[in-house]
């Protein structure tokens, strides 16, 4: 039993590592679906063209191939990444690049009445999107973000491959210590729900929050 | 004798092949209620767009209030406006939309003070006092914490005109704010819009099907048919005399549809 509490161990090292990766590719998604998104909707050319170009080649290439990339052909522009940087790097630019259609329809979906009433109301252009079309625009992103959200939690495995030590490399580990393919895979799969179901209840409960007021009273 | 305080110049208005306004001249004075009728497709609510600069033109000047609307002077150049000769100009002007265009996260009393908050510098307090009396004067002052969805179209379309009154335009433009409008719920907007016109002295450009109130409530009517003023005049000589054969026909339609005038 001490020999499986050993194994459990690494497992759970191995969950906050992909915990890490989550959160962090997350956040970096984020940002990214939000620059790219609202720069496809920019006035000028060059904006509009440059976030086109970024969510078109990162969605229309594979992660994997993103990854070894970022990993082994970046160091050769003298750019060395450690391995948890270039699986951040590369989940948060890959599942960036799908935020940025879900932001940017979202924006759009809020609908041309809305800003023509902020220009008569003779708003900025910064001042429409902050105070009137964003608040309504996040409410419709929230649970495609979601679906995003456990896409990258799922799509960290593929780290393991640039030998960073997450669920599935320690999965494999023990599997090769122990030859036994069945425990550690199964205690995996539990984990990797369970955080996707913790993402899906988080979501569900800010989707809630936020779409509060939207059409009921408040005080 | 004063001058005008919209000076519309020969303006034309192209969608791609579409002419909508082809030489277009309007002058409208200080204080002055405008009605623009005619049927859809006309062009009048595209020459309220236009003013609200929620539209380009393709050729021609607007002048209002004394200064260029869409253009500006550059040394003797007048050259296209920019965005802030637009945020100058649009201070000047308000407008009050067919479908209400209120802002469906905010309450009431929030939808009025956003603007004069972010545009004019009011502070909070301030800025919901003055929207207070705004609400009272449009009978909604016991709504100022409803949320939008909670609201008839009449509320909301009252509670929109009291949202373009909180900058203090001098022109309001209303784009048929009665259209959208379940029959029993007009004359509550009409009647805020008598009670404003009473009032104020503001300026009004009024594009309406609703034909009595248009005859009440404007100084001068236009009609408008593809594009062009048809015909003009004061409200008893449009609608109990029109002199063109296309106003008649376009009244007789409206009243065989059974709307009063």
């Amino acid at each position: 039993m001490s020999v499986w509490s050993g194994y459990l161990t690494l497992i759970l090292e191995g969950a906050l590592v992909t915990l890490k990766l989550t959160v962090m590719g997350s956040a970096l998604a984020l940002v990214m679906a939000f620059l790219a998104g609202l720069g496809r909707l920019s006035r000028f050319f060059a904006v509009r063209a440059l976030a086109t170009t970024y969510i078109e080649f990162f969605r229309g290439t594979s992660i994997f191939v993103q990854l070894f990339w970022v990993y082994f052909v970046l160091p050769f522009a003298g750019i060395t990444l450690t391995p948890l940087q270039a699986g951040v790097l590369a989940l948060g630019l890959n599942v960036g690049a799908y935020g940025a259609e879900v932001v940017r329809g979202a924006v759009k979906a809020v609908g041309r009445q809305q800003t023509e009433a902020c220009v008569a109301l003779n708003l900025s252009r910064y001042q429409r999107m902050r105070h009137v079309i964003l608040p309504q625009a996040l409410p419709l992103m929230l649970p495609t973000f979601c679906n995003n959200a456990i896409e990258l939690l799922k799509g960290t495995a593929v780290v393991s491959l640039i030998s960073l030590t997450d669920l599935t490399f320690q999965a494999q580990v023990v599997r090769a210590q122990t030859g036994n393919t069945l425990i550690p895979f199964t205690t995996i799969l539990f984990l990797y729900f369970v955080m996707a179901w913790a993402i899906s209840t988080a979501m569900r409960w800010l989707e809630r929050r936020m779409t509060r007021g939207l059409d009921g009273v408040r005080t | 004798m004063a001058s005008p305080i919209i000076r519309i110049d020969n303006i034309v208005k192209r969608y791609g092949p579409l002419t909508v306004l082809d030489g277009l001249s309007i002058k409208v004075m200080p204080g002055e209620k405008l009605a623009l009728i005619g049927p859809s497709g006309s062009g009048k609510t595209t020459i309220l767009r236009i003013l609200m600069t929620l539209e380009t033109i393709s050729g021609g000047h607007i002048e209002v209030d004394g200064e260029q609307l869409y253009h500006m002077r550059k040394g003797a150049d007048l050259i296209s406006a920019d965005e802030r000769h637009l945020h100058r100009m649009r201070k000047k002007i308000g407008m009050v939309f067919q479908h209400f265009n209120l802002f469906p996260h905010k309450c009431v009393l929030d939808n009025i003070t956003l603007a004069p908050m972010l545009t004019q510098g009011a502070g909070r307090a301030d800025a919901e006092k003055r929207a207070m009396e705004l609400l009272d004067m449009v009978g909604m002052a016991d709504k100022a914490k409803a949320v939008p969805a909670q609201l008839s179209g009449g509320q909301k379309q009252r509670v929109a005109i009291a949202r373009a009154l909180a900058l203090s335009p001098k022109i309001m433009l209303f784009d048929e704010v009665t259209s959208a409008l379940d029959p029993e719920l007009v004359e509550e907007v009409l009647n805020v819009m008598r009670r404003l016109a009473a009032e104020t002295d503001m300026t009004m450009l009024l594009v309406t099907h609703e034909m009595g109130f248009a005859h009440d409530f404007a100084d001068r009517v236009l009609f408008f048919d593809r594009g062009k003023i048809v015909e003009e005049g004061r409200p008893e000589e449009i609608f109990r005399n029109p002199k063109q054969e296309r106003t008649q026909g376009f009244l007789r339609k409206i009243i065989a549809a059974g709307h009063r005038v």
